[in-house]
């Protein structure tokens, strides 16, 4: 079922009655399309909670509008509204057994929806298969892992075959593999079911892995909604683009002359189209090109290898953030006994912001021959 | 590790000696007397060894009514504060406004002297050349005759102790289930919702096994205070409880040690120990009561 969201704002009195009051969220309108999994991503106390238990129900917005499908729920209690919803903590009743919990919401359907014993068994256990969890049936939650946890609160949401399923922060309390694990695992329980998926989520890693849409939020403020590639490849300010990505983006201190892009006073790249200005200068860790004749020199710190590929870690004095990290291939050779390291910039990797608003400059990128490398050609040799 | 534990048993040696002295020492002074028969304090000499002090209490009137006001007592004070107390931080914790007024004023009591709350029930009940008493005047009110709450027949009296009992012990019932029901997170409830559970159910499902751990305590600790019942009785009917028919088993021991009739330590013990076998078999009861409800 499609979820639209119109104009959506909660407003919280603050406690301290003089202040003025807190926007938790600020007129969220989007369309999450049917049967696609959400990932409302931002850092904490940005509201992606407030907004979740909007949806689900459990807050009453101040304004605006929220319909399931067709269908304006705005003023529906969160039961009648078929949401399923797993807690951060999972909430699991802990004086029950699997099945219990599991069957609980089963168990209090009325009228003409009442199941029969038999009936509720089946189900449970059909969802208790969808998570994987139907061996653990007559354990009580403390007797089951953090994942086997967190299965079991799915499987409880989805037992009524929820018209929408949301996930508070549903893999903040598992360790780093479990994360993973389990974070493939919602992938596929979403795919099979096709039940449309909200999570919220404060790691930009989890919510780029397995949503089909991302929604950037700051503030109570939507900044961003797309596929998670186009938003990290193209976000529309600065707050976005330093959310995303594994290192961070590097952001310099930076300015445009007559067509150039200068980072402290070297010229390190053609942006056309730019007035001249002062921005600030965003660059992936994959934007780095290691060059004898680079335009951007840098202080070498350190030289880490992952393996695969190859992290330098170094500084510049127009840098905004601590280090420079710049992830290359692994076969490039770093010269360790030198103090400074060069690289050229890869210009689709390098975004500009301005100084005031932070919203993104664009620039048309043009490949300048000095830079083009290995990796810029395309399979076919052109450019 | 032996020098550490010799140390260990050096740190515990104070609280042993006193726990030795004032408590070890005269439980097993209670046992020996109980058996001794026909044992004199002044002159510290007994007649013989055997079961003769047992039959004696267990013979007599008194304590027999003594067990059976205690009884009584137990079987109504109980579930009655505990399920009131229950109902009152239910109440509380779903209000907002003057929660913290309404808090205090059920703490009131359990800072309250008992004699002072006796002397407040004396004023609700007792009928004096002056004025008939507080309830008596609210029944005549309502048209009803008048009862002499405090001499008069049997059940006023004991219903006069229960309620003073109830109301006694349950500001300290109320403290511990308000923080129990507060300690309970809020999220079983939000699921609860999500998942359209109706309010009893929320109730019996969620709410009473989170806080059946506390409402256990509250009921072993409170079966154990009302077997030691004896000074709600005093504050209300005097020191002489045999005349008012109004003892408590707590109450006989005292008197067999002190009272008019006392100078009788054996009998005083032998009553004192059968207290404690129903103490402990009720408490064993309702340990196992608990290890079958309590499941987390």
């Amino acid at each position: 079922m499609k979820v639209v969201l119109e104009n959506l704002t909660k407003r919280f009195p603050n406690s301290n009655k003089k202040q003025p009051e807190v926007i938790a969220v600020n007129s969220f309108s989007f369309e999450i399309p049917d049967g696609k999994l959400i990932g409302l991503l931002g850092p904490s106390g940005c509201g992606k909670s407030t907004a979740l238990n909007l949806i689900c129900g459990l807050e009453t917005p101040t304004e605006g509008k929220i319909y399931f499908g067709d269908t304006d729920v705005t003023d529906l209690p969160p039961e009648l509204r078929g949401v399923g919803m797993v807690f951060q903590n999972y909430a699991l009743y802990p004086h029950l057994t699997v099945r219990q919990n599991i069957m609980f919401p089963l168990e209090n359907l009325k009228g003409d929806k009442k199941l029969t014993k038999q009936q509720m068994l089946e189900k449970a256990e059909e969802a208790a298969r969808l998570v994987q969890i139907q061996d653990y049936m007559d354990r009580k939650p403390s007797e089951l892992s953090g994942g086997q946890q967190q299965r079991v609160a799915i499987a409880r949401a989805m037992v009524k075959i929820p018209n929408v399923l949301l996930l508070d922060e549903p893999l903040s309390n598992l360790d780093a593999r479990l994360r993973l694990q389990t974070r493939e695992e919602i992938r596929r329980i979403q795919r099979e079911t096709k039940v449309t998926t909200i999570f919220v989520t404060h790691d930009q890693e989890e919510a780029m892995s397995i949503s089909d849409l991302i929604v950037v939020m700051k503030s109570g403020v939507i900044q961003q909604i797309g596929k998670p590639q186009e938003v990290y490849d193209d976000p529309v300010n600065l707050f976005v683009a330093k959310f995303l990505g594994t290192p961070p983006i590097n952001v310099f201190f930076g300015s445009v002359k007559a067509g150039k892009l200068y980072i402290g006073k070297e010229a390190v790249l053609d942006v056309a189209g730019v007035e001249d200005r002062d921005v600030y200068v965003g660059v992936r860790p994959e934007g780095f090109w290691l060059a004898e004749d680079g335009a951007l020199t840098c202080n070498l710190h350190a030289v880490e290898v992952m393996g695969r590929d190859t992290s330098v870690v170094s500084d510049h004095e127009a840098l905004d953030s601590i280090t420079i990290r710049s992830i290359i291939p692994a076969e490039e050779q770093v010269d360790t006994s030198k103090s400074t390291v060069r690289f050229n910039l890869k210009p689709f990797k390098v975004e500009l912001f301005d100084r005031e608003t932070e919203e993104r400059i664009y620039f048309e990128a043009i490949e300048p021959s000095r830079v083009a490398g290995r990796d810029m050609v395309s399979p076919d040799g052109k450019q | 590790m032996t020098k550490n534990k010799s140390k260990a048993w050096l740190y515990l040696l104070p609280a042993l000696i006193f726990l030795g002295i004032f408590m070890v020492y005269p439980l097993f002074d209670v046992i020996i007397y109980s058996f001794e028969e026909g044992y004199n304090s002044a002159s510290q000499t007994f007649f013989g060894v055997g079961g003769y002090n047992f039959s004696y209490v267990l013979h007599d009137p008194y304590f027999l009514q003594a067990v059976k006001n205690t009884l009584i007592l137990v079987v109504i004070t109980v579930p009655v504060s505990t399920g009131i107390a229950l109902l009152i931080s239910l109440g509380l914790s779903s209000i907002k406004k003057l929660k913290e007024l309404f808090q205090t004023v059920f703490f009131l009591p359990y800072v309250t002297n008992t004699l002072a709350v006796g002397l407040v029930f004396m004023i609700l009940f007792k009928k004096t050349a002056y004025t008939e008493g507080m309830v008596n005047l609210l029944i005549n009110f309502f048209g009803g005759n008048s009862v002499d709450f405090i001499d008069g027949p049997y059940w006023a009296k004991m219903f006069v102790l229960c309620f003073y009992t109830v109301w006694v012990v349950m500001p300290f019932k109320i403290l511990i289930l308000t923080s129990a029901l507060a300690s309970v997170n809020q999220d079983y409830y939000k699921v609860a919702r999500v998942d359209a559970t109706p309010r009893w159910r929320v109730f019996t499902k969620i709410t009473l096994p989170m806080i059946s751990p506390m409402l256990f305590y509250l009921i072993i600790t409170g079966f154990i205070g009302a077997f030691k019942a004896y000074s709600d009785a005093v504050a209300l009917f005097g020191t002489n409880l045999n005349t008012a028919g109004m003892n408590t088993i707590v109450g006989y021991v005292l008197d067999m040690l002190y009272g008019d009739s006392g100078g009788y330590p054996s009998y005083a013990s032998a009553a004192a120990l059968i207290l404690f076998a129903i103490v402990l078999t009720i408490t064993c009861i309702n340990l196992l009561a608990s290890r079958k409800n309590v499941r987390y």
